[in-house]
């Protein structure tokens, strides 16, 4: 394809530039040029454009500006300007301007996120629609911003239009397979605003542990948590991960896992899982939420009346993956249930489950996020339901699915060939990043209704002391997937950045305070 | 989401059986409580169910009246005051707990060195690590003929002590006597592929000994960057290091080999040769082996040049400075992965095959490279080791040269080999941990068996242990610990303890407690499986 080879010669004459060796992920557009200008770091400021919609007070932006300065110059003490040389014109500003100021909002699956950097001779300029688009243009601004061997910051003349290919670009993590403390969860925030990931999809319990403490049910997270005092997340944690986010354009997406997935939430709350049977004797174990009872309709409407409210973003996730049916199955009252509704197949009970727990959920006002199990077995939902795929192969190849969800005319998350706690020897980077997620057949129709994907760090084998290097740099080859153009797929182009964008990490991170917690 | 349900049956199976082990050590925990977790397991162990308990206040460890080692031993004190640490560490504001304690109390550990201490002396391959411990109230006994015994004993005690549900510090009276099963217990990390700061080699000497590991195999330089300063030839680092702040100074070596020597560990420097030297070019002018592309010169180098003088003498001075250096009586001389083409491009090379009566084999050049350089380590009275394709090359060795083995393909047969031909071996083969793979991988590390290979007793004996491998090319410090520990624990039990022992539950059960008390002490281990630490 003609664009192919013009997009690619154009990203290479780029890489010549120089500038380009810092960004990721790679914005729509570049204009570089060696003409370049020092930054002095005591005097340089972000400022607020006098005709822009945000102004000083705005706080998403007043800490963006504060943090990017801390990023870019660090505390100082600085080497005076280097007097050597030729003369450089200097920059004092960035000055940013926004169309609409949602300061006091969160951001959304249709928030804008375009962004125009313009630092040329007359000005030095970042234009947005939105606050979003400027935090993603910010990040930009700072990934241009270069120290010479004297420490002299430069910014090389350059012209970027910028704006994501997908609106949802996630990063999961789990929190029940292993606790993770709040600062992990807060420096992967940071991470991933570095790499323009939008969305923090929280799996917050599961069969092992229920750390989420909740304000109506406390009995949950104290009989259902590793640990009541140290392992669970408190209403005030939840609230600070949320503002974090927020602040950093980031949603978070909560996950409350059923029917299966569910064993934690048993020990708080008696009746709720169905007992399994051991022929006509109840085994003592427990399978996923019983779904022929009354009460637990009642427990999921106060439970999710709660969630709904603790969590601001119009999505929840309600999981919905892998329904053992073999607990259901043994259960006499749940064989005589099924009888009398004419039910032949456990997935019409599951269905059942579900339609009843997406009509509490629709009653809150809330959209809601399905693992592909719930499409897989035709459960009925509401059209504007997202899928998300995560199977690999079955029961078909996962651009297969994404095929057949929109086709339905279903939204797509595509998340399955991005499951980032599954590890192999070398570069495994490059596999995820040749990922392309619109690769199937499939009408232009179909194609929209793919928003985006996400990265999965599921936590089987995963803590706070190997989190960060087994999610970085890897997770920023999906970053760029789904933000990027169709045709940013050059490896040795993609090699180089993200070996200069990981050490630019390393010491953002160790800037930040904790890289690896030691005691949990 | 994760796929319980998917993958093909053996990773299925692992699946499942997982979440039985984990079920049971999260049941365990609750019901019972605590309990000592050793790891990995001495020899002999008898524990009686009757308790003693710790007052940090009113404990202490010190000297048995009869040891040979005292308080002028720094090696021992600096040991004592690191597992009262290690004991009590970050549970100090309990120390008033000692006032209302009632039940019997262990006042006293008394460490007795029996034969000449070797407080001073640094430890080599047949140093004795064996050790008794009796603990019976008021004071238990440490005994250990060298000090070398001794800090494996105050390992093992202080593995020995747990809290209770009120936090009470408390052990079990037990009598323990442990030796090792192989004398070569090691970790290798490469410093060329990723540099290393110092720091991370100390935190691994500190892990190393909490899992009685004994040799730091220090793969210090390879192709891609020299950190080592070298006194004689500074160039080296300056030219072939990643940069100037990637250096191991003389006092960076020092400091490893000191610290390594407090913890009973060795320390043997790898300089990797003919093979894997491209960063000594740099420095060392005509070191390396001009490559001809044609009749022609072309830009790059090849192995180190076999056929000049300057060659050994250059060998000569900087193996010199090594072996006065580096204390260890072994130095590993690498010897792998030799790359033919290049010296077979090279027509001054050619000739000189010519002239040796060669012919076409360039491995009798690589052995004729080999034994000289094997000459040099001698005549300064160092012993070496060296990978296995020195030995699979045929090349004629000094009696007594270790072989290490590394390919995984046939490693038994090739221990079966090596050993046949008199020569002592080390296996590396199975253990390279940094062939990452998903799941637990530390269950086939741990299920190897060394000595399950084709030979006499007699050659069975000059198996003289083993090595976890983490070579560097995807590891630096971000990812060096967590990727290292717990996984090597997994060979530390295979190398130290009986050979019976392999029952993967039990060892699932410790080395998750193991794992959580590493974590307790500094090290970022990463989790076995789901779960958590206290």
């Amino acid at each position: 394809m003609a664009g192919g080879a013009l997009g690619l010669r154009l990203l290479l004459l780029a890489a010549l530039c120089g500038v380009a060796a810092a960004l990721w992920p790679w914005p729509r557009s570049v204009q570089g040029s060696p003409r370049r200008y020092c930054l002095g770091p005591a005097a340089f400021a972000f400022r607020h454009h006098a005709g822009s919609a945000a102004q000083p007070g705005c706080d998403v932006l007043d800490a963006a500006f504060a943090r990017y300065r801390r990023l870019l110059f660090g505390a100082g003490p600085w080497p005076p300007p280097s007097l050597s040389g030729q003369h450089h014109e200097s920059k004092d500003m960035l000055v940013v301007t926004v169309a609409t100021a949602e300061c006091n909002e969160f951001p959304t699956l249709e928030s804008l996120e375009n962004y125009t950097l313009t630092i040329d001779d007359d000005q030095c300029l970042l234009t947005a629609d939105t606050i979003w688009g400027a935090l993603r243009g910010l990040e930009t601004f700072s990934q241009l911003v270069w120290t010479s061997a004297e420490g002299t910051f430069f910014i090389n003349k350059t012209t970027i239009e910028d704006f994501p290919r997908f609106p949802h670009r996630g990063l999961l993590l789990d929190t029940s397979r292993h606790y993770l403390p709040l600062s992990s969860i807060l420096d992967t925030l940071d991470v991933m605003a570095y790499n323009k990931l939008n969305v923090f999809h929280w799996h917050l319990v599961d069969d092992p542990s229920f750390p989420y403490d909740s304000i109506t049910f406390p009995e949950l997270a104290r009989k259902g948590s590793y640990n009541p005092v140290t392992h669970i997340y408190t209403a005030q944690d939840v609230k600070e991960i949320i503002e974090y986010a927020r602040l950093r354009g980031i949603r978070v997406l909560a996950e409350f896992d059923t029917p299966g997935h569910t064993l934690s939430w048993g020990p708080g709350i008696p009746g709720l899982l169905t007992p399994c049977y051991s022929g006509s004797r109840p085994s003592g174990d427990f399978g996923p939420v019983n779904p022929i009872l009354n009460s637990t309709y009642e427990f999921m409407s106060l439970f999710f009346l709660e969630i709904s409210s603790v969590f601001p973003d119009f999505y929840l996730h309600l999981g919905g993956d892998e329904v053992d049916f073999t607990c259901w199955k043994s259960n006499p009252d749940i064989q005589a249930f099924m009888k009398k509704r004419g039910f032949d197949d456990f997935r019409q009970l599951e269905s059942f489950y579900i339609q009843m727990l997406l009509d509490i959920i629709s009653a809150y006002n809330k959209g809601y996020v399905v693992w592909q199990e719930v499409f897989d077995n035709k459960v009925k939902v509401r059209p504007d339901t997202i899928v998300q795929v995560w199977r690999e192969e079955k029961p078909v190849t996962y651009m297969q699915e994404v095929e057949l969800v929109t086709k339905a005319g279903f939204r797509a998350l595509l998340s399955a060939p991005w499951y980032l706690n599954r590890i192999t020897y070398g570069p495994d980077w490059k596999a995820m990043y040749n990922v392309e997620p619109l690769d199937f057949e499939g009408s232009p129709e179909q194609k929209a209704l793919v928003i985006g994907g996400e990265a999965c760090m599921w936590g089987e084998w995963v803590d706070s002391t190997n989190l960060v290097p087994r999610l970085w740099p890897r997770g920023g080859a999906v970053a760029e997937r789904l933000w990027s153009s169709n045709l940013t797929t050059d490896l040795d182009f993609a090699y180089k950045r993200l070996s200069h964008f990981r050490c630019e990490l390393l010491r953002f991170i160790s800037l930040l305070p904790v890289v690896i917690s030691t005691t949990l | 989401m994760e796929p319980r349900a998917l993958g093909p049956p053996g990773l299925l199976a692992l699946g499942v059986l997982g979440s039985l082990l984990a079920l049971g050590a999260q049941a365990q925990l609750a019901a019972a409580g605590p309990e000592p977790a050793l790891w990995p397991l001495p020899r002999a162990v008898q524990m009686s169910p009757r308790l003693l308990q710790l007052a940090p206040a009113n404990f202490s460890i010190g000297h048995g009246p009869n040891s040979t080692a005292g308080p002028s031993c720094s090696l021992l004190q600096e040991a004592f005051r690191r597992y009262n640490e290690y004991i009590f560490g970050s549970y100090k504001m309990h120390q008033d707990l000692a006032k209302f304690q009632v039940g019997t109390q262990l006042q006293q550990l008394l460490v007795t060195i029996i034969l000449e201490s070797e407080c001073n002396s640094f430890p080599s391959m047949s140093s004795d690590e064996s050790y008794t411990l009796t603990v019976r109230e008021p004071v238990a006994s440490l005994k250990a003929n060298k000090v070398w015994g001794a800090l494996r004993g105050l390992e093992t005690f202080s593995q020995l002590i747990y809290q209770d549900s009120y936090g009470t510090f408390t052990i079990n009276e037990a009598n323990i006597i442990d030796s090792p099963r192989f004398p070569h217990r090691g970790i290798l990390i490469d410093t060329s592929r990723h540099y290393l700061p110092v720091k991370n080699i100390l935190k691994t000497l500190d892990a190393m000994a909490f899992n009685k590991f004994n040799v730091l195999h220090w793969h210090i330089v390879d192709d891609q960057s020299f950190p080592y300063q070298s006194i004689t030839f500074p160039e080296l680092s300056n030219k072939g290091s990643y940069t100037l702040s990637h250096v191991y100074t003389p006092n960076d070596v020092s400091k490893v080999i000191e610290y390594a020597r407090l913890r009973g560990i060795r320390v043997i420097p790898e300089f990797d040769t003919p093979g894997h030297t491209q960063s000594w070019g740099k420095g060392q002018k005509d070191l390396l082996t001009p490559c001809y592309k044609g009749q022609k010169q072309a830009d790059s180098v090849g192995p180190i040049n076999p056929m000049l003088n300057t060659t050994y003498t250059f060998l000569t001075m900087f193996f010199k400075e090594i072996s006065k250096v580096f204390p260890d009586q072994l130095i590993h001389l690498g010897g792998d992965e030799v790359e033919f083409d290049c010296w077979a491009s090279n027509p001054n090379i050619q000739n000189f095959m010519k002239k040796k009566g060669f012919g076409q084999d360039f491995t009798k050049l690589e052995s004729f490279y080999v034994q000289k350089l094997l000459d040099i380590i001698a005549s300064m009275n160092k012993g070496s080791i060296v990978w296995q394709e020195v030995f699979d090359n045929n090349n004629e060795l000094q009696p007594g040269t270790i072989i290490q083995v590394w390919k995984l393909e046939r490693y038994a047969s090739e221990l079966s080999q090596v050993t046949a031909s008199g020569f002592p071996a080390i296996l590396s083969a199975p253990w390279y941990l940094d062939l990452i793979s998903y799941g637990e991988d530390w269950r086939k590390y741990y299920l190897v068996e060394p000595l399950n290979f084709q030979g006499s007793d007699k050659q069975k004996k000059l198996v003289l242990g083993g090595e976890a491998c983490l070579w560097g090319e995807y590891v630096d410090a971000t990812n060096l610990t967590p990727r290292l520990w717990p996984r090597a624990s997994a060979v530390g039990e295979r190398l130290w303890s009986d050979k019976t022992v392999r029952d993967l539950l039990g060892a699932y059960d410790r080395l998750s407690r193991h794992r959580c008390r590493m974590l307790r002490r500094g090290i970022s281990a990463q989790p076995l499986f789901v779960g958590f630490c206290d």
